[in-house]
């Protein structure tokens, strides 16, 4: 009899023992210390949630109606004690497990820089951490490595140990970074940074994939992540840069293109512009970055002027997986005002005094002194002679 | 035809809009179309169509209404469901080079809908319903304040479903995850019908619960009966006005996040785009300030359910009333404190993050309270065990869980390894089934009888419910689990061949709720069947406490004969200690509303307006839109709105009753 019950329970035991329960096991020092709080927590909420089954499965037996033996008070309905109790000892928990979230949240806040590498071993300030730009494509994810110049798809390696700054964006729609192993996630979004600071303590190769749904190519939008010691780290660098290829600008736009399932890929030049344009949207020589335009704005703007200036800022309306209410982008030809209630024509708008913003990316800027501040308030005062 | 001119008619529309080369959507839209010819036909043959226009469709009686959501609820829960067995049944396959048996695009768009099906469709259907048909009788009302409302609302709730219904056959539904985050629900993105039909058919539907939200407010807020001050008023009761209040506060903020995103995509405004200064972000923001209400919305009724049937089946008085309608309160307040914990990892600053964190683990606190409420209910109660308060048992062990590993969630670095995870989907479908659909189950046996006038048919009813508990755990355990190997959702193949057996044992389980489901269709036939055995002649079948069961089993048109006056709030527990006597004579003329046709009218060209939106049929819409508005007017010229049942019919009634309760002493 034992033994046919050894036997049910063996293929629950090979369930078991094949599983990689990675998130509780993990490779890096902050999903390390993630799964701790994740376990904290349980423990401080089974103090109540045990008992309160107990009693449920305990009163739901013993006060069953063919029970009776047991005491019955059908009026009885109020015990200011009990309800002191009742309120106070979630509240306990709670004011427990909210300082524990304060602290959490704020020592392993993913913008945060590392101070430890693992629990007792601090950061070598000497060397400088692995600073990594992430991009999550349709369907895949580019790394640049900025410091070595190379970049790859769909693979990713780390030195153990050494910390890992991760600046991370998208090209067309929100994905999450996410490698269990290493560290909790962010969300990639266009047109936005988010940062992700981590170290892998434990060689080996890791999953790592998008956990934020994209798309159609979703499922196969993983990568694998290495955790390799120097030696081996120089050897990965080597390799990228010896597989040739170089990623510029052109090449990142065929590259962007929606695709599925896509296989490695290395890159040994990378455009050590290319992480800026792509975070600004104006890899497209085409189209006005971002930033520039953050900073007309910050200056007031174009006024009417701007009104034309919409197709070098047009980015996902036509682009990237289809056209919708045209295949023609649209602009503004001209903008009604009560002096020309029939609308101006863009012949007859004035372009803008000060044009150097309005440069597309990528042409040189013009050279720009600033001219010695006179105002009171913002600059150097004027040195009197006295 | 010149296209241009197949264009102006038919809009977007083609033939090609038809999905022939999905052979799955072909099979069902054959198996619906039988289905729907023999019920037509059936209908036809049998001369029902007058009767259902004249006592159903057109009805503003809040019970018949209230029949008619449960009615909407349950037939849609088969097709959320189907679509639930569909990706159980992908994720089980589609392992070690096998792509499933679904491809992304037909996949993609199950999830979706299936996520919008359940929450919009079933499970607000199920809540809303009970609350209606419940509450009036509650508080000793006739009907709810606004009647000719009531009716409008539920023919737009059925609007929207109509419109999510019809994307599986003509065209295709969203690709974009039940909250249709943008970028990708963008125009850019997704320029298919697909989004539009969910923008519109929750547009639709959003407009019937907004509407439905301030008949019930206003209906607890006024037609209480006299001596049922607000602390005196059944649990359910006050849970139902939390829960409108949070629909009317929040609903608002849905309609207006989607029109935002509608102006994106039929004017090419950027609130949401990448470029031109749009904010996806914000949307994310303002879609979670309606959706974790919402998930309060669910659920609260179903805590006041559960009261209900705690209270009743313990033969004891709730413990805790006090403390259970502050607890309800705090957390209606509180609900709205929380919504960032859905995007931790958004990447807001760690000040933020722990804000949202704390407040979503506050609101365990009244929860907890309420937990130890029922327990202590129990306490020193006599129990028995019939099928609501063994969901009510099955409700308190299963929420726990979903409760605890939800606070676990609002741990921001918790989050940001669980988040997106199997974890998280078995968690809000530990609180959503374990909760919500536990409680409309409780709920549905527990007024059952009030309803029908006979008891569900206990035997069917217990087989469903071990099915459901059983298939409940054996699906979602395994997604715990999946989520602590770091397993994330909405994924349709898989490369790890060690991770299949729980996505089988996952399938399994819901192959069990499937046969639970089965079983609970098997109940209703045979109750009805053996609806002479079952039969509830007292009106009052379970000893309860509250005044629903003060009238007959079904209550007659008017609710009550005279309005009940209430010392207690176990109102008719107390009447019955104190021998209340029912009286016998004195009948009146009793002021009744006019059923009126003027709702379904009116959704129908609600519904036409979005389905001309949805594919750029301009023409359709615009005179849907004028005939809207035509209809609306001309209602307010119809003086037929009210009528007196006569004296004769209220005698007729009441004395049928008497002999009834004679004849069952």
């Amino acid at each position: 009899m034992s033994r046919l019950k050894i036997l049910a329970l063996l293929p629950l035991a090979v369930a078991l023992s094949g599983c990689n329960y990675i998130v509780l096991a993990p490779a890096g020092d902050i999903a390390a210390q993630q799964r701790d709080l994740v376990i904290i927590s349980t423990v401080l909420m089974l103090l109540i949630v045990v008992p309160v089954m107990a009693l449920t499965v305990l009163f739901a037996w013993r006060y069953r109606q063919s029970n009776t033996s047991a005491r019955y008070e059908p009026e009885w309905d109020h015990s200011t004690k009990l309800e002191l109790v009742i309120w106070s000892a979630p509240l306990l928990i709670i004011v427990c497990l909210g300082a524990l979230t304060w602290m959490g949240t704020h020592l392993l806040d993913p913008y945060r820089t590392l101070g430890r590498i693992q629990a007792d071993r601090a950061v070598d300030q000497s060397k400088a951490p692995l600073e990594v730009d992430v991009v999550a494509l349709d369907w895949k994810w580019l790394f640049i490595y900025p410091d070595y110049g190379i970049a790859t798809v769909n693979d990713l390696a780390a030195p153990i140990d050494r910390p890992i700054n991760f600046r991370i964006t998208a090209s067309s729609v929100m994905n999450s970074f996410y490698i269990p192993a290493l560290a909790g996630q962010i969300y990639a979004m266009p047109g936005m940074e988010t940062k992700l600071h981590a170290v892998v303590n434990h060689p080996g190769t890791y999953k790592g994939f998008s956990a934020n749904y994209s798309g159609a190519g979703f499922s196969g939008m993983h990568f694998n992540f290495h955790g390799l010691d120097d030696k081996g780290f120089d050897a990965w660098i080597a390799s990228a840069k010896s597989a040739g290829g170089s990623l510029g600008r052109a090449q990142y736009l065929q590259l962007e293109k929606p695709s599925q399932n896509e296989p490695v890929r290395r890159y040994g030049t990378v455009d050590a512009d290319l992480y800026r344009l792509i975070l600004n949207m104006c890899v497209d020589t085409g189209k006005m970055c971002q930033s520039e335009m953050m900073a007309i704005d910050a200056k007031g703007g174009l006024g009417h002027q701007g009104l034309n200036n919409t197709l070098p800022l047009a980015y996902d309306k036509y682009a990237r997986r289809g056209t919708a209410l045209g295949p023609e982008p649209v602009f503004v030809a001209g903008a009604c005002t009560p002096d020309a209630p029939q609308g101006q024509t863009t012949a007859s708008i004035k372009a803008p005094t000060d044009a150097a913003p309005l440069l597309g990316a990528g042409l040189e800027r013009p050279t720009f002194t600033p001219q010695k501040s006179s105002s009171f308030f913002l600059g150097q005062r004027p040195k009197s002679d006295s | 035809m010149s296209p241009d001119l197949l264009k102006l008619i038919f809009g977007r529309l083609g033939l090609e809009s038809l999905p022939l080369h999905e052979p799955i959507v072909v099979g069902t839209f054959v198996v619906v179309a039988l289905g729907g010819a023999a019920l037509l036909g059936g209908l036809t043959y049998f001369r029902l169509w007058g009767y259902l226009w004249r006592e159903w469709f057109t009805t503003v009686d809040h019970k018949r209404i209230g029949i008619m959501y449960m009615i909407l609820g349950i037939v849609m829960l088969l097709r959320g469901f189907a679509d639930a067995l569909m990706m159980r049944g992908q994720q089980a396959l589609a392992f070690g080079g096998s792509e499933g048996y679904l491809n992304a695009h037909h996949y993609d768009q199950v999830f979706t809908a299936h996520g919008v099906i359940m929450i919009f469709f079933v499970a607000m259907p199920l809540v809303t319903g009970l609350m209606n048909y419940v509450v009036p009788l509650q508080i000793g009302a006739r009907d709810v304040s606004f009647p000719f409302l009531n009716n409008f609302s539920f023919w737009m709730t059925v609007g929207g479903a109509v419109l999510v219904m019809a994307s599986l056959f003509i065209g295709e539904f969203a690709r974009t995850g039940w909250l249709a985050y943008p970028p990708l629900s963008n125009i850019g993105y997704s320029p298919d019908v697909g989004v539009d039909y969910y923008i519109w058919a929750l547009q639709v539907a959003g407009v019937g619960t907004t509407l439905s939200g301030i008949n019930l407010i206003c209906t607890i807020v006024k037609l209480r009966c006299p001596g049922m001050s607000m602390m005196k008023m059944p649990v359910f009761t006050w849970t139902s006005l939390c829960t409108n209040v949070l629909i009317v506060a929040s609903f608002p903020v849905l309609t207006v996040v989607l029109a935002l995103l509608s102006l994106d995509r039929y004017v090419g405004t950027n609130f949401f785009t990448n470029d031109f200064g749009g904010s996806p972000m914000m949307y994310v923001n303002l879609i979670w300030i309606w959706g974790h209400p919402e998930v309060y919305i669910l659920v609260l009724p179903a805590f006041g359910i559960f009261s209900e049937v705690t209270s009743t089946f313990s033969g004891k008085r709730l413990f805790g009333y006090t403390s259970m309608v502050y607890a309800t309160v705090v957390i209606t307040i509180l609900s709205y404190l929380v919504w960032l914990h859905h995007f931790f990892t958004m990447g807001s600053g760690a000040s933020v993050n722990s804000f949202f964190g704390i407040t979503t683990m506050i609101i365990s606190i009244p929860t907890g309270a309420k937990m130890f409420n029922w327990l202590f209910t129990m306490y020193r109660g006599r129990i028995r065990y019939e099928l609501p308060m063994m969901w009510t048992i099955a409700f308190m062990l299963t929420f726990v869980i979903g409760g605890m590993t939800g606070v676990l969630l609002a741990v921001p670095p918790a989050d940001f390894v669980l988040h997106n995870s199997l974890f998280l989907i078995a968690h809000f479908h530990n609180v959503i089934i374990g909760g919500v659909v536990f409680g409309a189950f409780a709920g549905i046996t527990y007024w059952f009888p009030k309803a029908f006038g006979f008891r569900l048919d206990p035997f069917w009813g217990k087989l469903s419910f071990w099915f459901w508990v059983s298939g409940f755990y054996l699906a979602f355990m395994p997604l715990y689990v999946l989520g602590l190997m770091g397993v994330t959702r909405r994924l349709r193949v898989f490369d790890d061949p060690s991770l299949q057996i729980w996505f089988v044992i996952a399938a399994i389980g819901a192959g069990l709720v499937a046969l639970g489901i089965g079983c609970m269709l098997v109940q209703f036939a045979v109750s009805f069947l053996r609806r002479e055995q079952l039969k509830d002649v007292t009106g009052d079948p379970w000893d309860a406490r509250t005044l629903e069961w003060a009238t007959s089993s079904p209550p007659p048109d008017y609710n009550f004969a005279f309005t009940p006056v209430v010392h207690d709030n176990d109102a008719w527990w107390d009447m019955k200690k104190r021998g209340y006597q029912r009286p016998l004579t004195g009948f009146r003329p009793i002021h009744m509303p006019s059923s009126t046709g003027t709702g379904i009218i009116l959704a129908g060209l609600a519904t036409a307006m979005g389905f001309g939106l949805i594919w750029y049929i301009w023409w359709l819409a615009a005179a849907s839109f004028i005939a809207m508005l035509a209809v609306g007017i001309g209602h307010t010229f119809n003086y037929h709105r009210d009528f007196d049942i006569p004296v004769d019919d209220v005698v007729r009634t009441e004395d049928s009753r008497t002999k009834l309760l004679a004849g069952a002493k």
